[in-house]
């Protein structure tokens, strides 16, 4: 485990339990876009730079923002003074219950002890073209679903302009 | 003769290289790396800040010339009758907003408050570092993705602004953060479009390949310009990238909360926007971040469009000129016009704003993207002298049809009491 490693991984795993446990939602959101941004180190330190880069764009340029807009739009962000009413141990025991189940499984399975494939030399160009051919239709379809979530968003904000009529 | 200029040309790499090898047997082997990038790093972090300084001057001189004022003059060397033209002021600024108080309300969200022009600054330096500012002056060079890094890393400023607008715990500074995050949102759309007609017609990621690109040497099929090198390759030169300049200009500007798209930070309505709660050095950095975000902008828009830092003809004058200062020159010209439309323009409405983004720019660089693509394939048919025309009307026309949408619809005003 190098240094980076263990700062990267340190990150994102402290960020995400403070984006599980915090009590004011903005706080939890902001914590959020620390494990999204320590996912990309992540892959950064993989050699993944697009894959990496993309994280950033997408999760801490806009799917955070998402969030956030979601929190203020929807309630308020001022933590209650009531305490928390479930106790948190029962999660924790089955967290940890299946990180151990996986965790035993990954050691025990023989991908470790396997030599790691020669690194292909993966451009963005070949990217492109394996959207644009092979995986054409998981992108249709995707793109597809993304217009009808379009459509189904400007039905739900004109509903407001027809009940005035 | 030629290689004098040369040794000028790279002096800063060739100075970089110079400490480097004097630095070798001194240093241990894994401070190397860290030596080397804090070389590179040292000149984005002198020249960027000091030519935030002189453009504060400059724009606040240029503003006062636009409104009939005279603008700052003042300011000289302290106890001499020197007084610089007034260009003494960021000094004095500087040193005013380093010794004032340090204002936090009692009701913001100190963690928040205190980060957030933290998380603001450093994005927008790290934009820096992927730009090419000279010949073999790229501090991180990212051939796979280097135009996508530039992006990533500016889009999670719009964050920075929601921290500091939302700790501040005033509607003012919520306000400011919410125009800004629906203006970012809505205008990185078609900025991210008519960056990437380049990245189609280049063929690349990597903004220094893509400087190569508008090289005279380098063959790319259908963009004017002598081979033998009289005028350059621009992309400007190209129906689809004068276009596509000047969409990615405007785009540009509301990113960085330019007038006219200033909504963010209207004062004569909400105050100063998501920064109207920081006072002293924390506004100083928020002023910074908002200029430096500016000058990568235009430094994108030089890389992409004009050329980076290659001279607009190929012969002796202009190619002694070190790379560099075609940059720089660049991107005081850009910074100057800027200014100027600053001082020209009114502010927009916000229906006004999302309209122009959806409405206009947006369809504008779509079509943009598929008349670079008929361009590129017309290529071997079509000699450019019918092309040009053929492609830039293939523009124009949307261009007019579109605009009409926002002419002003003018009707005979009436006078209620006056008549």
């Amino acid at each position: 485990m190098t240094l980076p490693f263990a700062i990267i991984a340190g990150l994102t795993v402290g960020s995400a339990i403070a984006a599980m446990s915090l009590r004011n939602l903005v706080h939890c959101a902001l914590s959020l876009v620390l494990t999204f941004a320590g996912l990309a180190g992540l892959y950064l330190q993989l050699n993944a730079e697009f894959v990496g880069f993309t994280q950033i764009l997408v999760y801490v340029g806009a799917v955070a923002i998402l969030i956030v807009f979601a929190i203020l739009l929807t309630r308020s962000t001022e933590p209650k003074d009531e305490p928390a009413t479930v106790t948190p141990w029962i999660g924790i025991a089955v967290a940890v219950g299946a990180f151990l189940t996986m965790a035993l499984a990954v050691l025990a399975s023989p991908v470790g002890k396997r030599v790691a494939a020669p690194a292909p030399e993966v451009s963005v160009k070949t990217l492109g073209q394996k959207l644009m051919t092979d995986y054409v239709l998981p992108l249709e379809v995707m793109a597809l679903l993304l217009t009808a979530a379009m459509l189904g968003a400007v039905i739900i904000a004109m509903k407001d302009k027809e009940g005035q009529r | 003769m030629a290689d004098f200029f040369q040794a000028i040309d790279q002096f800063p790499v060739t100075l970089k290289h110079w400490l480097m090898t004097q630095l070798g047997g001194v240093l241990p082997e894994w401070a190397e790396p860290l030596v080397s990038a804090a070389l590179s790093i040292t000149p984005i972090l002198a020249v960027f800040p000091l030519m935030f300084a002189l453009t504060t001057v400059i724009e606040r001189k240029g503003l006062g010339r636009i409104q009939n004022r005279i603008g700052p003059n003042r300011v000289g060397i302290p106890l001499t009758n020197i007084r610089l033209a007034g260009f003494g002021q960021f000094i004095a600024d500087g040193i005013k907003s380093l010794i004032k108080e340090d204002v936090v309300p009692r009701a913001a969200d100190k963690v928040v408050h205190f980060l957030a022009p933290i998380a603001l600054l450093i994005p927008v330096l790290l934009t820096y570092s992927v730009l090419p500012f000279g010949r073999n002056m790229v501090p991180l060079d990212l051939p796979q993705t280097g135009l996508l890094f530039f992006f990533a890393v500016g889009a999670s400023t719009e964050l920075s602004v929601f921290m500091a607008g939302w700790s501040s715990r005033n509607k003012y500074s919520l306000l400011g953060a919410m125009r800004a995050i629906a203006q970012m949102v809505s205008y990185e759309i078609p900025l991210i479009l008519s960056a990437l007609t380049v990245v189609m017609m280049a063929g690349t990621l990597s903004l220094s390949g893509i400087v190569e690109r508008q090289m005279w040497h380098v063959a790319m099929p259908g963009i004017p310009g002598d081979q033998d090198g009289l005028l350059a390759r621009w992309f400007l030169f190209t129906p689809w990238g004068l276009v596509g300049f000047f969409l990615f200009l405007t785009a540009a500007a509301a990113e960085a909360n330019r007038t006219p798209f200033d909504l963010p930070e209207a004062e004569s309505e909400i105050i100063a926007g998501y920064f109207t709660e920081y006072s002293g050095f924390k506004f100083a950095i928020f002023f910074l971040a908002e200029y430096l975000g500016l000058f990568a902008m235009c430094g994108l828009g030089i890389t992409l469009f004009l050329g980076g830092w290659l001279p607009p003809v190929n012969f002796a004058p202009f190619t002694w000129i070190p790379s560099w200062c075609w940059f720089l020159g660049k991107l005081s010209a850009l910074i100057v016009l800027f200014i100027w439309l600053r001082g020209t323009l009114p502010r927009l409405r916000t229906d006004q704003l999302m309209g122009f983004a959806w409405k206009f720019l947006l369809p504008m660089t779509l079509i943009n993207l598929v008349v670079a693509a008929l361009w590129h394939l017309l290529a071997n048919s079509i000699p450019l002298v019918a092309r040009w025309p053929l492609c830039f009307a293939m523009l124009a026309v949307p261009y007019w049809l579109l605009g009409r949408g926002f002419e002003a619809k003018f009707t005979k005003r009436e006078y209620r009491f006056a008549n």
